[in-house]
């Protein structure tokens, strides 16, 4: 997809913070103890950062928070200076940056328009020819005269995205857009990256979105404590993002769990396997899947429910089945016995973090519960199609153009 | 082959942030637009807006004036002793204006020193040049004060236009080495607000300076730039008969100590800011 050359060439770029551990914020400190070294703690934000870009690429930048992501973006705008390595740039960078390019509360809309053109590199007279574009694309037309500590936060950030946009950079550097701002607006924003993309500017984007990675850009990178852990395509990347993530779940899975029960029975371990067997803490979307569970009778029962059912982070139940609906009879068990309880489905669930619930009921009513063992096991769903669904059911999508029978 | 040569050969270097930045007519845009911006906000922040600009000083100078020549009788001998004072009035506002608020003027602006790349030297111009704006306006009033007191207008008038320029030059060499030095030690405000005290009684403005007995004193006072200017202004505009910079300092040649000074200033401000530049963002 890249056109001739890069654009961005990031080389070996490091970046390290000090970060007073006792600030001397006056003369007077200073004064007094003149010998006193500050003690300070070297915050390594970035460790030799490489990479590049090509010309009219869509580039992605993701990581964790404290990954480093938005320190890289800062110094490829030149706003830090990279204690190391060089950034090499192949035009007119506009950048912008946590919710807004730097406003002033007191001005209007109006004016902080043309200041923040002005600031990205236009003249004055270009950011007045533009000015009725950005503010009709932002859709503040009517708030134009108004101050702008009186703005809502995703105001702020319409008017920042519009004026960045506008500015004719060839490189845009974007952290964040899209936290802010209402479905409509991110719809013109989703519409105005295919634009660029299509006119071959190069977006470097700063993202945890990973639906947007997968929607527009040709290329991510991954970023974990201000390393480069993989460049790749936006598949691969989203798949070890969501690894990375909530691959070391484990306190939260801890702190979740909730038991319940009579006492006669317990679940002694639960865990999720993939197609060959193996026990693992992410699944890929559109696999043959299992969950297990190793169900420990303390006291003898005869025909019980074993249920299992699949919530998200948010607690609806994404799926949930039982023996009731394949064995009603599930046979008798002897104190002291272990058995297997396992669930094999096909993995169609959007990517996302989910929690096994198992059961083990009196045959029944299902109200008298043996145990559960609420998000007894973790899981994450890897993979690119996020349709927006909580569930990706199988399917195909066709046009046919109706041939209308003549009538 | 020509085409991936021609496009590597455009890539430059992103630097991180420096004081002046590589492009003057973008230095200039910025300064001017901050600068009238800043004026704007000023002028129409309040009902009365550019009237309390004004007042300010006036009632400073009604204050001053009323203590001395009603209750001390300082200026009782001197001819022209309003008009002078107020001019002295005027500079100064705006020397302490322009320094004073070009101290914090960095972190004042932290969204944008944090958010965009652009030539950090234009924070602390664009607050004096703000003020500079302000100080034009305030001087055409003193022009009608000296018309109105009966003072013909002459050539000499026009040393103000060099008298202002150095003027300018100064508050702007020391708001630029104030603002770098805030960034690191927020102190600097209250002892610079003591210097400006000092300040305003270490120069030509309350008293005349032929008044002062003894001509070593005189002459040390005159080596501040501030003193020179405010002096060489009443001499020039209000009153020819009062003594030049020249003459109150001791002789021409010795002019070049404040020259020194106002050099060194400005040197050092833009040496210190310069070299604080690349890491402010990161100390705000």
């Amino acid at each position: 997809m890249s056109g001739p050359g890069p654009a961005v060439v990031v080389d070996d770029v490091s970046k390290t913070f000090s970060l007073p551990k006792e600030r001397v914020h006056t003369l007077k400190e200073r004064a007094l103890h003149p010998l006193r070294r500050s003690e300070n703690e070297d915050f390594r934000a970035l460790k030799g950062v490489s990479f590049d870009v090509g010309r009219g690429e869509f580039f992605g930048i993701v990581g964790r928070n404290g990954s480093g992501k938005s320190t890289l973006l800062k110094c490829m705008a030149g706003i830090y200076r990279a204690d190391s390595g060089q950034v090499l740039v192949g035009g007119r960078v506009s950048t912008f940056i946590e919710l807004g390019v730097g406003f002033n509360p007191d001005l209007a809309g109006r004016d902080n328009v043309i200041l923040n053109a002005i600031m990205l590199g236009l003249t004055r007279r270009q950011a007045l020819d533009r000015y009725d574009r950005i503010i009709d694309f932002a859709g503040l037309r009517e708030f134009e005269e108004l101050k702008l500590k009186n703005y809502s936060s995703g105001m702020l950030v319409r008017l920042a995205f519009s004026v960045m946009i506008q500015v004719d950079a060839e490189i845009l550097l974007i952290d964040e857009v899209l936290a802010v701002g209402d479905a409509a607006f991110q719809q013109k924003c989703y519409d105005e990256f295919n634009r660029l993309r299509d006119e071959g500017r190069t977006i470097l984007l700063v993202t945890h979105d990973m639906t947007t990675v997968s929607r527009f850009c040709h290329r991510a990178m991954l970023l974990e404590q201000g390393e480069v852990v993989s460049i790749g395509t936006p598949d691969v990347i989203s798949a070890e993002y969501f690894e990375t993530n909530f691959a070391q779940g484990g306190p939260t899975q801890a702190d979740l769990r909730l038991h319940e029960g009579d006492g006669t029975v317990e679940i002694a371990d639960a865990w999720f396997e993939d197609g060959d067997g193996n026990r693992v803490n992410t699944l890929s979307q559109g696999r043959r899947v299992a969950f297990v569970a190793v169900v420990q009778f303390i006291a003898a029962h005869e025909d019980p429910v074993f249920a299992f059912a699949l919530g998200t982070d948010d607690h609806d139940i994404a799926f949930a089945t039982s023996t009731l609906w394949h064995e009603e009879r599930t046979g008798s068990f002897a104190a002291g016995e272990r058995v297997g309880f396992r669930v094999a489905f096909d993995n169609h669930f959007a990517p996302g973090r989910y929690h096994a619930t198992p059961t083990v009921a009196r045959r029944g009513s299902g109200h008298d519960v043996h145990v559960k063992v609420k998000n007894m096991a973790t899981v994450v769903v890897t993979g690119a199609r996020a349709g927006g669904g909580m569930v990706d059911v199988p399917h195909t999508v066709r046009l046919e153009r109706a041939e209308v029978p003549a009538s | 082959m020509t085409g991936v040569q021609a496009s590597f050969g455009e890539l430059r270097p992103m630097r991180g942030p420096s004081a002046l930045g590589g492009d003057p007519r973008r230095f200039w845009t910025l300064t001017w637009t901050l600068a009238v911006l800043e004026f704007r906000l000023k002028f129409f922040g309040s009902v009365l807006g550019y009237f309390w600009q004004l007042m300010r000083p006036l009632l400073l100078f009604g204050v001053l004036y009323f203590v001395f020549t009603q209750l001390v009788r300082l200026g009782g001998g001197v001819k022209n002793y309003p008009v002078m004072l107020l001019m002295g009035i005027i500079i100064y506002t705006f020397y302490a204006e322009a320094t004073g608020t070009a101290v914090a003027s960095v972190p004042a602006r932290e969204s944008l020193v944090r958010k965009v790349h652009f030539p950090r030297l234009v924070i602390p111009l664009s607050v004096v040049l703000t003020t500079y704006l302000n100080f034009v306006l305030n001087f055409l009033a003193v022009v009608i004060f000296v018309l109105a007191s009966g003072i013909e207008p002459r050539w000499s008038w026009f040393e103000i236009f060099p008298l202002v320029l150095g003027l300018g030059l100064l508050c702007t060499g020391i708001g630029t080495m104030l603002s770098a030095l805030f960034v690191r030690y927020r102190d600097v405000q209250p002892i610079w607000d003591v210097a400006l005290q000092i300040s305003f009684y270490a120069s030509p403005i309350l008293y005349p300076i032929e008044t002062i007995p003894d001509t070593r004193l005189q002459h040390l006072i005159m080596c501040n730039p501030l003193a020179v200017i405010v002096q060489q202004a009443r001499h020039a505009i209000i009153d020819p008969g009062a003594p030049s910079a020249a003459a109150a300092i001791g002789g021409a040649p010795r002019l070049l100590i404040p020259l020194a000074l106002l050099i060194i200033v400005c040197a050092l401000g833009y040496w210190i800011f310069d070299r604080s530049a690349p890491s402010i963002a990161e100390e705000l």
